[in-house]
């Protein structure tokens, strides 16, 4: 059921290739019919698996001679991804509604990253993962490259050479654990069984997750996200912090740590306090919270401060993961849920509605334009927005901060000493950029007045009320009523702990 | 020696040569007062027709020995290569029919077909003097193809390079043949190996070192391995388009296969011995000094040379053209890898030769388009692709296609090669070096990306700064279209190609 997400995302964009160019509505509605359609069958997939554990789909040999499957199975990490996957498609779609460049293609590229996204997502063979997640590097160079903004050709290159090399790496280690296990298997549940030896898992672990962690946006490996972010048109950028920074996360958990799960062991001698590949990874996550949210704090252009807050907030995820306990880890997936939500409103507010009619995301300039007033939908939604971005009760990001923090707790206090530090300073950013944008202490002189009369900003458009209306949402009902999603998220969390992937 | 089955195991260089004849014979003898694009035409479907008869000839031809020593190989990466070489001078010869640069078709296809029995011969050559008659008629046609564009004084140029590189080249390797013969006193591959491990060779290392080196220096040439590659851009620039493609693709797949066919060679050596006796007297058999060592070491330095150099030099490059010829030798780089660390086993030999095939008919495709924009904008340089997605969707389609697979990402088959030669690489041999140059590898094809990419976001990004369409003829749009299908399928489906390689292949 959950694979049709895949297959019908490629033929939607197949089929939006071969569109008429000159009929942009149609390929719109088109691209939300698909996106619409994958929801659907994420919800419908979701729903119907609860209490399932892990469910396998499709297990088909693929390549016989190298044993690879074509493996397609969920268990609730995953249906929980599909789900934010199938959430933020369809607002991505929403906040591009007003694309008139080669829009058949736009929606073709968005289609196909979406689909290489439900694709990984879904994978239980290490290769198939491995092959979707390649999939999804391509789209989005050219989704940037062609619809982006500021310096779009540098960013473009820069997250595509950066999601290569984490991807290389990831190979190396899939190709060296092949190699070693022996096996004539390449499905994760196999290779988990295969019994890599222990000196393997430890040079084999960081390997593969710091290849995925780049994608993930781990600092210091960061450096692409907020380039690409702020490059990226609003849709993509949607995706890009929404669910591809996810990919790298889920990699990490499914892949690095389900496969090599002696790779966290202690190395038997420490240096400053760092005993293992945990303590590294850990401290390099802590590092992130509190850089990216302090970078974010002073930047001049509106979008790099929802860019660097990407960082921070997936720091918060990768800090989870290395917690090691059911509660920080079911806290990093629940985040990876709430910051693919949140960061998709936050960019959809800068990219889409206060961009596309200001044309500037300088605050210097934002600050004479008084969008309080001129745009107080932007405005409010902004600061609902904001406040979920901060962690305040109510929204999904304090119930995965929360969990995040309290595993680290149990795991090592300085880990959520600093990381407690890092969200002092997130209220600190969004409080800054809300000032700043939408509700200056400058009133407004007769002059500007007039001209704001002459300039009237076009009307906020359905398709925009739709996108935040949804996007919010499902923040506010995670945030009200977390079981829903963690009633999935802990028996696959607790068999990962129990097993790595077996 | 048994002339009834010489004739048969050479049936297929045999319908070439005869399909070469013929197509000089009708195209001077009837068609001179025609148009030329009729005599290109029958030129090529006569060609092509002769290809067909081949590939017919090699289902039924079998190996050849004089006395005990194996002449030519049949079945196995001879097998394989063969149909490639045929196949893709069929595809070449597809894309002539449209191309214009030549007023003697005639000659042209004639010398294309010699070429490809030239191919043949190297794809299955088990003795040396086979190997390098083969071996010259095959770069001797190359030299004239090169040329074949007598109104460009690039093509000219080109050839001569590729020539006086190529003649010194052949040089060393009658020189490295001769020290082999004088050592081991046989040409076959076979004794050679034997006598190297446990005849009267075994003594006489640095000789056999030294003659190894040679023999390198003029296979690394015609697969454009660094150092020997420095025809490769020249050639690959001036060369008339179906010729470079044909340089490309046919010349490089039975290139390969030679050395397909020298490492397992050298790897079979015992199979002839009793295994008691080479129990005793070795014990287990999988790595042994001789010629398997000092050769492994020589390919592994090309190996490495060519992928660091290919992708740092092609990163450079404002060529199309030339491009191409740089990503081809790391391309060699890679197979060159994973005929360092061969196997004992078929997984080596058929993982290259997946390789080869794949990669040769994704060239093609690659110059077919470029041949394309090349007519319609007079120039190869990147600034001619601006803007393609405009002017020819679909030319431009089948460019993101063969690029993407040329740089290895998944679904494209070219992700495939590469994975299998790699895994093939660690299965092999576990151990540092082997993972560290497989690693090497990995990366460098994460820097490849980079300059596909350049070329594509001319096609795609950039916005044009001439919009008026380019037109593609239709048997070259077909041909581009039937490769570019190719590629995703056989990307989608890994296992077709495979199952079919290991079809050559007696089942173990």
């Amino acid at each position: 059921m959950l694979a049709w997400a895949i297959y019908i995302s490629f033929a939607g964009a197949l089929v939006s290739v071969l569109l008429p160019k000159d009929k942009p509505a149609l390929a719109r509605r088109w691209a939300l019919a698909v996106a619409v359609a994958g929801l659907v069958i994420a919800i419908a997939g979701y729903a119907g698996g609860f209490g399932q554990g892990r469910e396998v789909i499709v297990d088909a040999l693929w390549v016989p001679s190298m044993g690879i499957h074509y493996m397609l199975a969920a268990d609730g990490i995953s249906r929980v991804l599909v789900l934010l996957t199938g959430i933020a498609s369809v607002a991505g779609v929403l906040f591009s509604w007003n694309v008139e460049l080669r829009t058949n293609q736009f929606f073709a590229l968005y289609l196909a990253l979406i689909g290489g996204v439900y694709g990984v997502f879904l994978s239980f063979d290490f290769f198939l993962l491995f092959f979707f997640y390649e999939i999804a590097i391509v789209p989005k160079y050219f989704l940037i490259s062609i619809w982006g903004s500021t310096r779009r050709e540098y960013g473009a290159m820069k997250l595509a050479l950066y999601s290569f090399v984490g991807s290389a790496m990831v190979l190396i280690g899939l190709l060296a654990a092949y190699a070693t296990a022996g096996s004539h298997s390449t499905a994760l549940i196999d290779l988990a069984h295969a019994g890599l030896p222990v000196s393997f898992q430890m040079w084999c672990f960081p390997l593969v997750f710091v290849g995925f962690a780049i994608l993930a946006g781990m600092w210091p490996f960061h450096t692409w996200a907020p380039t690409g972010h702020v490059a990226a048109p609003t849709a993509a950028s949607m995706l890009l912090a929404g669910v591809v920074m996810k990919l790298g996360a889920y990699g990490c958990l499914r892949v690095a740590m389900g496969l090599f799960p002696h790779g966290l062991d202690p190395w038997g001698f420490s240096f400053i306090g760092i005993g293992s590949w945990r303590d590294v990874f850990a401290w390099l996550a802590v590092i992130g919270i509190v850089y990216g949210a302090l970078v974010a704090l002073a930047q001049t252009d509106f979008k790099f401060v929802i860019g660097y807050s990407s960082v921070s907030h997936m720091g918060f995820v990768l800090l989870g993961l290395m917690t090691l306990n059911q509660i920080g880890l079911d806290g990093a997936v629940l985040q990876m849920f709430s910051h693919g939500v949140i960061a998709g409103l936050l960019f959809a507010i800068v990219g889409r509605i206060v961009y596309d009619r200001t044309h500037t995301r300088q605050f210097a300039e934002l600050e004479t334009m008084h969008l309080s007033r001129r745009l107080p939908f932007a405005a409010w939604a902004f600061v609902v927005a904001g406040i979920a971005s901060m962690g305040l009760p109510g929204f999904s990001g304090f119930v995965a901060e929360l969990q995040v923090l309290v595993g680290s707790w149990r795991a090592n206090p300085w880990w959520t000493v600093v990381a407690g530090v890092g969200i002092i300073v997130g209220v600190a950013y969004i409080w800054r950029a809300l000032q700043k944008a939408f509700f200056t202490d400058a009133l407004p002189t007769p002059h500007e007045l007039e001209s704001e009369e002459e300039h009237k900003f076009a009307p906020i458009c359905w398709s925009e009320m739709a996108g935040v209306a949804l996007l919010l949402a499902s923040t506010l009902v995670v945030g009200i009523y977390p079981r829903i999603l963690l009633d999935q998220i802990e028996p696959a969390v607790k068999a990962l702990l129990a097993g790595g992937m077996q | 020696m048994n002339y009834i089955n010489l004739f048969r195991s050479t049936l297929p260089e045999t319908a070439l040569e005869i399909a070469a004849l013929l197509v000089l014979f009708v195209d001077l003898g009837f068609l001179r007062k025609a148009a030329r694009a009729t005599r290109i035409a029958v030129a090529a479907v006569l060609g092509i027709a002769g290809c067909l008869a081949a590939l017919w000839a090699v289902s039924i031809a079998g190996p050849f020995s004089a006395g005990n020593d194996l002449l030519l190989s049949a079945g196995g990466s001879a097998g394989v290569a063969q149909v490639a070489v045929l196949a893709l001078t069929a595809l070449t010869l597809l894309l002539l029919i449209d191309s214009d640069f030549t007023r003697n078709p005639g000659e042209y296809v004639a010398v294309v077909l010699m070429a490809a029995a030239g191919g043949l011969l190297i794809s299955a050559a088990q003795d040396l003097l086979v190997i390098f008659a083969g071996l010259e008629l095959l770069s001797l046609s190359l030299y004239i193809l090169t040329a074949f564009a007598k109104q460009s004084g690039k093509s000219a140029e080109s050839a001569i390079k590729y020539y006086v590189f190529g003649a010194m080249s052949a040089a060393f390797l009658l020189f490295g043949f001769s020290y082999l013969y004088g050592l081991t006193g046989s040409t076959n591959l076979h004794e050679i190996a034997l006598a190297a491990a446990v005849g009267r060779a075994a003594s006489a290392t640095p000789l056999l070192y030294i003659a190894l080196v040679m023999v390198a220096v003029g296979l690394g040439f015609k697969v454009a391995a660094v150092p020997f590659h420095l025809w490769a851009p020249d050639t690959y620039e001036g060369a008339p388009a179906p010729a470079a493609a044909f340089i490309a693709s046919v010349s490089k797949v039975a290139s390969f296969a030679l050395l397909v066919g020298i490492g397992t060679a050298f790897f079979h050596v015992f199979d002839n011995l009793h295994r008691g006796v080479l129990f005793v007297r070795f014990g287990f058999p999988t790595r042994y000094l001789g010629l398997l060592a000092p050769w492994e070491l020589i390919l592994t330095v090309l190996a490495v040379a060519s992928m660091i150099f290919g992708n740092l030099a092609a990163l450079a490059q404002s060529s199309v053209r030339r491009l191409l010829a740089y990503s081809a030798i790391a391309h060699a780089g890679y197979i060159l890898l994973g005929l360092a660390f061969f196997s004992w086993t078929n997984v080596s030999a058929q993982a290259v030769l997946y390789y080869i095939v794949t990669h040769g008919l994704t060239t093609i495709g690659a110059f077919g388009v470029v041949g394309v924009v090349e007519r319609a904008v007079g120039s190869d340089r990147l600034e001619a692709f601006l803007g393609l997605q405009k002017r020819n969707p679909l030319l431009a389609a089948v460019m993101l296609v063969l690029f993407l697979s040329l740089a290895g990402i998944p679904p494209l088959v070219g992700f495939w090669a590469k994975f299998n030669l790699f895994a093939a690489v660690l299965r092999t041999s576990g151990g540092a070096l082997p993972f560290t140059l497989v690693a090497l590898a990995v990366l460098f094809s994460a820097v490849s990306l980079y300059y596909y990419l350049q070329v594509l976001k001319r096609v795609y990004v950039m916005p044009a700064t001439d919009e008026s369409p380019i037109t593609a003829r239709p048997v070259t749009v077909a041909v581009l279209v039937l490769i570019t299908a190719a590629v995703v399928v056989l990307g989608c489906f890994p296992a077709l190609l495979q199952s079919w390689i290991a079809s050559f292949y007696p089942h173990p």
